[in-house]
């Protein structure tokens, strides 16, 4: 009867399952019996002389946190982790009773210490192990109740993790108060307080001193390290924008001075380096197989001018996720770019693309010679096919306007089905 | 009019060079400057009517050359933003800063100098690539629907979306039916809500290149 045969092998404590800090359950989960019977003998464990207390103690802080499937928070960070604390002084206090009642008993004395002190170190220890055991639950509720909740009403996310933050602090430093007043009352207890106080006196001297004398070096030592970091992460950057110059652009320069002869071959070079280099310092991933409509038409551009040697400019406005029927607007887009290329006469084409919404158009248009749309030859199957059959297949449209001597201008619509 | 003067700002000497010597058969150049603290002094000395404006330089580039020519100044000149800079918020930047127009290296030499001459004529210079960002800016629905600087009239959106598809102004003009100066009016109007609108996508830019609005 094993929950989850990936997790088995491992000895985890399982918070969503547990009651308390998971042990019970997780050491059910690793040996497959019921967790009912693994809390039965803490219990007995516990009462027969406070084994079972000590183990499940040990077991909480040795066994590390693994939750089971879907985690159900029983104890959510914040107000449990003070329960938790609370729960764990009680527990004690009520063993510590029993003890006494039984006739095994040191002192009164030494009761609100233990109680105090375990409460105090439950908390931290909580607080901790939460921390690094990645974000908790989006719930801040605030042992005092001076944190109003609006800030999660709020929304702000920023105002939420620092509240979290703050309130992680507070419980850590009751933690700490609540350990610290449990040696203090064990010292009035064992009427050593004044001996105590001599050398807390002392210690904080000492202290003061000490701080005095090496802060400086401290302070140059946290500097220095800081400078020596900063020195590290400027030379790789330096080391990684070398790299790429190197494999780019000074790849470039040393085939352009080969190719000195070729002014076209020249200029195609230059121009793939530049939009490289563009895409390099905008962030872009290179122009290559591309999920988005923009740097898919931009890709398609970079093809058709290293192909046919032309100039296209590339604008678009908004951006949208390619599906199928928007690469066909890619395709049926390139198509005319190749066409622009081949019979503009050389002169630069201009994409225009734009995505809003349900909307989505792109001119293509180049200033060459221009031609008579209706006397296109049957055989000369690029525009028709593959500009305006292909877009009326997708269910959208393509309008070829061209002007003899006023060049051409491919319009692809798409519009969104329903 | 007369032709007007032109200093050309660029941190690069070749750069200068080719332009120099592409405008100087259509336009006086009135000098060069290499960098910002250069090209403040060259404007102060030789009062040049229109300055082309390399966008990246060291030093706080374009944008501190209007800034820095604003606070000294009563009269500066028309301003022409010129860049390889791809960068929406470079570009935006600059325009914000005074800019009367932007257009990209590649542009021809021939182009280049009817650009200046209509920059000095008091028009604004849009080149399809800051039609494109401008559309982008624009996008959306306007955060202060009270305010007309924060949104583009049917008009304008349709007078950019020919600039960005490759259009002259004469073309546009022709294509809408209207006349060419109604078309200058309009992309007037769409530099001076670029400039003055608090749109958060501009303002963003701009405070991107630490320009304070």
């Amino acid at each position: 009867m094993t929950a989850s045969g990936a997790s088995t092998g491992l000895l985890r404590r399982d918070r969503g399952a547990g009651w308390l800090g998971g042990v019970a359950a997780g050491l059910a989960r690793r040996f497959g019996v019921d967790v009912s019977l693994v809390r039965l003998a803490f219990v007995v464990a516990a009462a027969a002389g406070g084994v079972g207390l000590a183990a499940y103690g040990l077991g909480w802080l040795l066994m590390p946190a693994g939750d089971s499937g879907p985690v159900r928070r029983r104890l959510p960070t914040g107000r449990g982790a003070v329960e938790v604390a609370l729960g764990t002084g009680l527990l004690l206090l009520a063993a510590l009773l029993t003890f006494r009642e039984l006739g095994i008993w040191f002192s009164d004395a030494i009761v609100w210490p233990v109680v105090l002190i375990a409460s105090g170190g439950a908390l931290i220890w909580r607080q901790s192990t939460e921390g690094t055991a990645g974000p908790g639950p989006a719930e801040p509720p605030a042992p005092s109740s001076a944190l109003p909740g609006d800030a999660r009403s709020a929304g702000e996310v920023a105002a939420v993790e620092s509240r979290r933050a703050a309130l992680a602090v507070s419980r850590t430093g009751l933690g700490i108060a609540l350990v610290i007043a449990a040696g203090v009352v064990f010292l009035y207890a064992a009427g050593a307080l004044s001996a105590a106080r001599d050398v807390a006196l002392a210690v904080i001297a000492v202290v003061v001193v000490l701080g005095v004398i090496f802060a400086p070096w401290v302070v140059r030592l946290v500097r220095s390290l800081t400078r020596e970091r900063a020195e590290r992460i400027r030379s790789q950057e330096r080391a990684e924008v070398a790299a790429h110059l190197h494999d780019s652009v000074l790849q470039t320069l040393a085939m352009v001075q080969r190719r000195a002869g070729d002014p076209s071959e020249v200029a195609q070079l230059a121009r793939r380096q530049e939009r490289e280099l563009r895409a390099w310092l905008a962030g872009r991933p290179a122009p290559g197989q591309a999920a988005r409509l923009a740097p898919a038409l931009e890709a398609a551009a970079a093809e058709v001018e290293e192909s046919h040697g032309v100039p296209v400019e590339v604008v678009v406005v908004g951006d949208r996720e390619l599906d199928a029927r928007h690469e066909a607007v890619v395709a049926a887009a390139r198509e005319a770019m190749t066409n622009a290329a081949k019979f503009g006469g050389g002169s630069p084409v201009d994409v225009y693309a734009e995505s809003s919404g349900a909307r989505t158009q792109v001119f293509v248009r180049d200033r060459g010679v221009g031609f008579d749309p209706d006397a296109i030859p049957d055989d000369r199957r690029g525009v028709r096919e593959s500009i305006v059959g292909r877009m009326e297949r997708h269910g959208g449209q393509a309008r070829i306007t061209s002007e003899p001597g006023a060049g051409t201008e491919v319009e692809i619509l798409l519009e969104e089905r329903g | 009019m007369t032709a007007p003067r032109v200093l050309i700002v660029d941190d690069h000497e070749l750069f200068r060079a080719g332009v120099r010597s592409e405008l100087e058969a259509h336009l006086e150049i009135s000098g060069e400057a290499g960098g910002v603290d250069e090209a403040v002094a060259a404007i102060a000395a030789d009062r040049p009517d229109v300055v082309l404006l390399d966008v990246h330089m060291p030093d706080g580039g374009g944008v501190e050359v209007i800034r820095r020519t604003a606070a000294l100044t009563v009269s500066p000149p028309c301003f022409l933003a010129l860049s390889v800079s791809d960068a929406a918020e470079d570009v935006i930047a600059v325009v914000r800063a005074g800019a009367r127009g932007y257009v990209t290296k590649s542009i021809s030499g021939e182009e280049l100098a009817d650009a200046v001459r209509r920059v000095h004529g008091g028009d604004a210079v849009f080149s399809p690539r800051l039609a494109g960002f401008v559309l982008d800016a624009f996008a959306g629905p306007a955060p202060q629907p009270e305010s007309e600087l924060d949104a583009l009239t049917a008009r304008e959106r349709e007078v950019l979306q020919h600039i960005a598809r490759g259009y002259m102004y004469k073309e546009i003009a022709l294509r809408l039916d209207i006349s060419p100066k109604t078309v200058e009016a309009h992309v007037s109007s769409v530099l001076r809500k670029l400039q003055l609108s608090s749109r958060h996508e501009l303002s963003r830019w701009a405070a991107e290149r630490g320009l304070e609005l």
